[in-house]
């Protein structure tokens, strides 16, 4: 067994190689039970896998103390963005579309079954809605992701309904993405365009009276990672 | 792009400073990356996953970037100042600390080393995805992680740590 393990640190064998998959769970049902039978009878093969299983611990150790980018790369990305030549309808619509194939084809593992992927769907239909609504305001089809990934197709006329209020946000410097996503929750809001470091804001899907903006704006200001915020059209 | 930068703007923030070694280059490449799948969302076929699609962009720029900064490869001080709130490997086994001399010696690998071992461990990535990812065969991206944990097993001996392997 020595004479053998020597050799397969010298030349991988197969089954060998495909250990770092099976720690992280990635690998295909076939490989995964291939290798489960080659641990079960090679204890050496066992005594590198948990060696494997520390390095894969340690990575994502290592990479979750990397910390998350500022909100300046936020700002800076929908600032490109909204200097962006504007597109004529034909292109938005194949964007549109092309966005709508590409949250279908979600990663299966991280997303599949997910409660969460309806409410992501529903989120993306918002914002691609809310974008297109500012290049021509026309409507359009979308697809919504299900839980088992097939696109369902739905169609929503955007002039149905009240027009939602409307706030340029200013977030504070140091404020995280995960704080705003958080308060984007909250308040049921989806950012509908931006430009120096302020975020158009769409609250809900209904008009409000007067006096419920007035209040929106102010709870708004109240918030910690809020530093401006003013009711728009 | 709200909800998709949302979800994956860590991972794709994460990823791009392993590779450059530079918050501020990695958050002008989030930006970077993000405009880009806003410019070419009508082009992604659906054939693999956008986290997949995000990470090849991603690589891409990274790389990019490392050969506008011509000497990035070899920048340690770079790399000192982003990871040098730990100790030296030597410094953690003193401490018994093996767990931290481990990510020390993770950050001591070669770029194309630690880009292969974080897609596999960190972003799960398959091998049919990596090998998209980085652009080579499937057999090599076996290997190549291969002889990156034996790279890593060579470190941590130097470091005065043998964990049986290899």
């Amino acid at each position: 067994m020595m004479a053998m393990s020597k050799k397969m640190a010298d030349e991988p064998g197969e089954i060998e190689m495909l250990l770092p998959w099976h720690a992280a769970g990635t690998l295909n049902a076939r490989d995964a039970r291939r290798v489960e039978e080659a641990l079960a009878r090679d204890p050496e093969l066992a005594r590198q896998y948990a060696v494997i299983r520390e390095e894969y611990a340690e990575t994502i150790h290592l990479n979750e103390s990397l910390g998350a980018p500022s909100v300046r790369a936020m700002q800076k990305l929908f600032a490109a963005i909204d200097g962006e030549p504007e597109r004529k309808p034909s292109a938005a619509s194949r964007i549109s579309g092309g966005i709508s194939q590409f949250f279908a084809g979600l990663s299966p593992r991280t997303l599949a079954w997910s409660a969460t992927a309806a409410a992501v769907a529903l989120l993306l239909q918002a914002g691609i809605i809310g974008a297109v609504l500012m290049k021509g305001g026309q409507t359009y089809q979308t697809a919504s992701l299900s839980v088992n990934e097939r696109p369902a197709t739905m169609t929503r006329e955007l002039a149905a309904g009240g027009t939602p209020p409307r706030a340029l946000v200013r977030f504070a410097p140091d404020a995280k993405m995960s704080d705003i996503n958080s308060l984007l929750d909250s308040y049921q809001a989806v950012v509908v365009g931006g430009a120096n470091g302020l975020f158009r804001l769409q609250f809900g899907s209904k008009s409000m009276s007067r006096d419920e903006v007035t209040g929106l704006m102010s709870k708004l200001r109240g918030e910690k990672i809020v530093s401006l915020a003013e009711s728009a059209p | 792009m709200q909800v998709l930068y949302g979800r994956h703007h860590v991972r794709v923030f994460r990823f791009g400073l392993r590779l450059v070694r530079n918050e501020q280059i990695a958050e002008d490449l989030i930006s970077e990356v993000f405009l880009d799948v806003w410019r070419q969302a009508g082009k992604f076929e659906g054939r693999s996953a956008v986290s997949t699609w995000l990470l090849a962009i991603t690589r891409f720029k990274a790389l990019s970037a490392l050969r506008r900064r011509k000497d990035a490869e070899l920048d340690d001080e770079a790399a000192n100042a982003i990871e040098d709130s730990s100790d030296d490997p030597e410094v953690s086994v003193q401490k018994k600390d093996t767990g931290e001399a481990l990510r020390k010696c993770l950050t001591g690998l070669s770029a194309e080393h630690r880009e292969i071992v974080d897609l596999v461990y960190y972003h799960e990535k398959s091998v049919e995805e990596v090998a998209q990812i980085v652009g080579i065969p499937e057999n090599t991206v076996k290997t190549r992680l291969f002889y990156a944990r034996k790279k890593l097993a060579e470190l941590l001996k130097a470091a005065g740590i043998e964990r049986g392997w290899p």
